[in-house]
């Protein structure tokens, strides 16, 4: 069973290449641009194993930050990671302490949404499934994170310029959000977040994702509560 | 960049350190422990709560455009749902999206 479970995670992780094979590259090429050697560039791409926050680490180095400042901003870009893995908690957390430390590992973003989705749809996997599906999706997506990051560092930028492959992301994450919305409480959820991110966007640091994240799942669960209610009356 | 060789590991291991605590964070700490139930009610809504408001600044400012509102990305983005509320699949959703990004990059880009 779990076997099957994992070639679902998998075939459900595939379409991510779309999305890694790009920003990888490019991630290579603007590291290397900025001055990185091949060692240091595979370093940030295999020990942080994080785009954005690889992105801001770089691009604050030619800025020449301090590198306290440097490590400031772009942890602060990984912080939602801490929610992530609040979330997997309840369907993960009784995995062995080296299998969580694996899921620690591999938490990207795309794992993330495709595991959470997969777990709420199907809330009676065993644990071992859940674990399964998880190392199913990482398989595409991690491997070849790792692949065009080296692509982009030794062969420079082949994808031609101008086309807007950067767009590849808020596809992705639309194809997993669109699904999500099962409720008027997702509903809520989902436009708090987007209002939010678009009032405190004065925030420094990105920090204003994680306000607005916060007062998202505060309105979700108060939706969710109130609906609660008036259905017990 | 004139930042030393050490300096460059060091935040390379530092954010790597800092990433992997973070994801750890409370997959390791609350283990198998079970969770009050007003704790479980947030939490069903992280992936709602932070997904849209991340790439909410992609479609609207997007960096490729200097943060130029794009017709080409929000008519991809407004696809993409489309396609996925009558699709229902992420993996149709995914190509389709990409299809009438490129169409419109190349009809009106």
């Amino acid at each position: 069973m779990a076997t099957r479970t994992f070639w679902q995670g998998v075939r459900d992780g595939t379409p991510f290449i779309l999305v890694i094979v790009p920003f990888g590259a490019v991630f290579g090429v603007v590291a290397t641009e900025a001055g990185l050697n091949l060692a240091e560039t595979m370093g940030f791409s295999i020990l942080v194993i994080a785009g954005a926050a690889q992105f801001v680490a770089v691009q604050m180095m030619v800025d020449q930050a301090p590198v306290l400042i440097v490590l400031a901003a772009s942890l602060a870009v990984n912080l939602r990671m801490a929610m992530y893995s609040a979330s997997l908690a309840p369907h993960l957390g009784a995995l062995p302490w080296w299998k969580r430390g694996v899921i620690a590992y591999f938490l990207v973003d795309q794992a993330y949404a495709a595991s959470i989705l997969k777990y709420e749809q199907q809330p009676r996997a065993t644990l071992h499934q859940k674990f399964a599906y998880f190392m199913g999706v990482i398989t595409p997506v991690c491997p070849l994170w790792y692949a065009s990051t080296w692509v982009g560092a030794v062969l420079g930028t082949a994808v031609p310029a101008g086309l807007p492959i950067d767009f590849a992301v808020p596809i992705t994450f639309l194809a997993l959000i669109v699904p999500m919305l099962r409720s008027a409480a997702h509903v809520v959820a989902a436009f708090v977040s987007i209002l939010g991110v678009l009032v405190f966007a004065f925030l420094p640091f990105n920090t204003g994702l994680l306000v607005a994240a916060l007062l998202a799942m505060a309105a979700g669960a108060e939706v969710e509560r109130r609906m609660n209610k008036a259905r017990a009356q | 960049m004139s930042f030393t060789t050490f300096q460059i590991w060091t935040v390379i291991l530092a954010l790597g350190l800092g990433s992997f605590l973070l994801r750890l964070s409370f997959l390791g700490l609350i283990g198998s422990r079970s969770l009050p139930e007003w704790v479980l009610r947030h939490l069903r809504y992280t992936a709602v709560a932070v997904m849209p408001g991340m790439i909410t600044p992609m479609i609207l400012f997007p960096a490729a455009t200097e943060g130029a509102f794009d017709t080409v990305r929000l008519g991809a983005a407004l696809a993409t749902i489309a396609i996925s509320l009558w699709t229902r699949s992420a993996v149709l959703t995914i190509f389709g999206g990409a299809a009438v990004l490129f169409a419109l990059h190349f009809i009106i880009g």
